[in-house]
């Protein structure tokens, strides 16, 4: 195992912290109670480059390598996790762009999903269909010089201000991807109540009915859509979710060391009871194999190695699993203030728990992970 | 030149042999063997075998050249190896 960090990925880490503390955190509870991200925080994302992370240069991004994306990723995990998402999101789109299309939907797209100007969503999850996705019920008919799209999708996260949509579909029994425009006719956007975790999260439901999507907007080709495009847009989303995981167990660890060393009981800091600091210790060591996991997939993924891919799954498995019990021992140690809006350990509690189903759920990747074991 | 064909196809399956045996343990695959019928791989497997003959063979699969349905035996995908360098050449 080789993981090295380079200077540049340490400056970008310093660099995103401050900006999580100046823009984000301050926003924090309004982003809770609208139950979305401010246009002022993503014109300020957009800013400070920090959509155009995964960009090729010559579309306008600054094309990071993976670890300085993992690191990129735990920065915005510990500030807030919708907004992690967020970006987890458009890094899935990005990649499903820069890795199954075209120069012209390349062109077309990417600069403006840099700026700021085209914010993008993944449309794959559907009302009976989640993680199954050979069971999808959108389908797309070939027409001449188009296709039309019938069907729905629910759980889109950026549904409700996404200016573009990959959807997903099966077009002659096969997976097909498509760039989907929201003014296109015959799409019509349903919001969402927010969940009770990432309640940034600006949740959609879209229905097509008989939309006409012309024929350029095919993304890779009909047959691609599942095994190409969906699989390594999927894989990128496990692996920056797993970081922003990291960064929501460091939150949880800040927040409790902060509070056992000024709650006293029993005439002594909580920091001095055994039972607590057995919790300490399981939330440092944890959050650090985490870290390494993410890491070392982080390196597998430079490398193009084939068993990042493993590697990657591992990762999100045990950071969103190490979250869940980050946020339960930060609940135990925080006690009934805990369990109140008044500190932020509640919110990482409602959000490790959503962690852990998106992109995958931990069961889902027991199966996986058992089935394709790397030892 | 039809010797160095020859040549080449077995080294190229060989290699892709070895990535078998090495990550399905205790598995030995037969040259027509479906791998997905088999139920031996599942569609994590096929990505990790994409990456792989893209880093081992250094080629660039196309798009239209990852369809499970023609990368299913060991013959087919010796095949498309050997056809994505003879292109290079």
């Amino acid at each position: 195992m080789l993981i090295k960090i380079s200077e540049q990925a340490k400056k970008l880490q310093t660099d995103v912290r401050l900006f999580v503390e100046r823009e984000i955190i301050p926003q924090v509870q309004s982003i809770e109670n609208d139950g979305r991200i401010s246009e002022e925080i993503v014109s300020k994302l957009a800013g400070n480059h920090l959509l155009g992370m995964m960009i090729p240069e010559e579309y306008g991004g600054q094309n990071i390598d993976p670890l300085s994306l993992a690191l990129l990723h735990e920065e915005l995990g510990q500030g807030h996790t919708s907004v992690e998402n967020m970006l987890t999101v458009v890094g899935m789109v990005v990649k499903a762009i820069t890795s199954a299309g075209d120069e012209e939907q390349k062109k077309r797209w990417l600069p403006g999903i840099a700026a700021g100007s085209v914010i993008p969503a993944f449309a794959m999850s559907e009302s009976n269909i989640g993680s199954d996705i050979k069971g999808m019920e959108t389908v797309a008919v070939k027409g001449d010089g188009h296709f039309m799209l019938k069907g729905n999708k629910k759980w889109i996260t950026l549904g409700q201000i996404a200016d573009l949509f990959i959807v997903f579909a099966k077009c002659d029994n096969r997976g097909a991807a498509f760039l989907v425009e929201r003014d296109t006719p015959g799409l019509s956007v349903v919001p969402m109540s927010p969940t009770f975790g990432l309640r940034g999260n600006m949740l959609a439901e879209l229905h097509f009915d008989d939309c006409q999507i012309p024929e350029a907007n095919l993304l890779g080709r009909i047959g691609s859509g599942f095994n190409r495009v969906a699989a390594f847009a999927l894989d990128e989303g496990r692996y920056t979710t797993a970081c922003g995981c990291v960064g929501l167990g460091k939150a949880c660890l800040n927040a409790s060391l902060k509070y056992v060393n000024q709650r006293k009981q029993f005439d002594v800091y909580l920091k001095e009871h055994q039972l607590v600091q057995k919790m300490i210790t399981e939330m440092i060591v944890n959050i650090q194999t985490a870290k390494l996991l993410c890491y070392q997939a982080g390196t597998l993924r430079e490398m193009k190695d084939p068993t990042s891919i493993s590697y990657t799954l591992m990762a999100k498995y045990h950071a969103s699993k190490m979250a869940n019990l980050a946020a339960d021992y930060a609940i135990q140690i925080h006690g009934a203030v805990g369990c109140s809006t008044e500190y932020a350990v509640e919110r990482y509690y409602r959000d490790a728990k959503i962690m852990e189903i998106i992109e995958g759920s931990t069961q889902l990747y027991e199966m996986q992970i058992a089935k394709n074991p790397v030892i | 030149m039809k010797d160095k064909i020859i040549s080449n196809q077995r080294e190229i399956k060989s290699k892709v042999k070895d990535y078998f045996a090495r990550s399905l343990v205790g598995i030995e695959l037969g040259d027509e063997d479906d791998i997905f019928e088999l139920g031996l791989v599942h569609s994590l497997f096929a990505m990790q075998l994409i990456l792989f003959i893209e880093k081992e063979f250094g080629i660039e699969l196309e798009d239209d050249e990852i369809d499970l349905e023609r990368i299913k035996t060991l013959n087919q995908i010796t095949s498309l190896i050997l056809r994505k360098l003879e292109l290079q050449c």
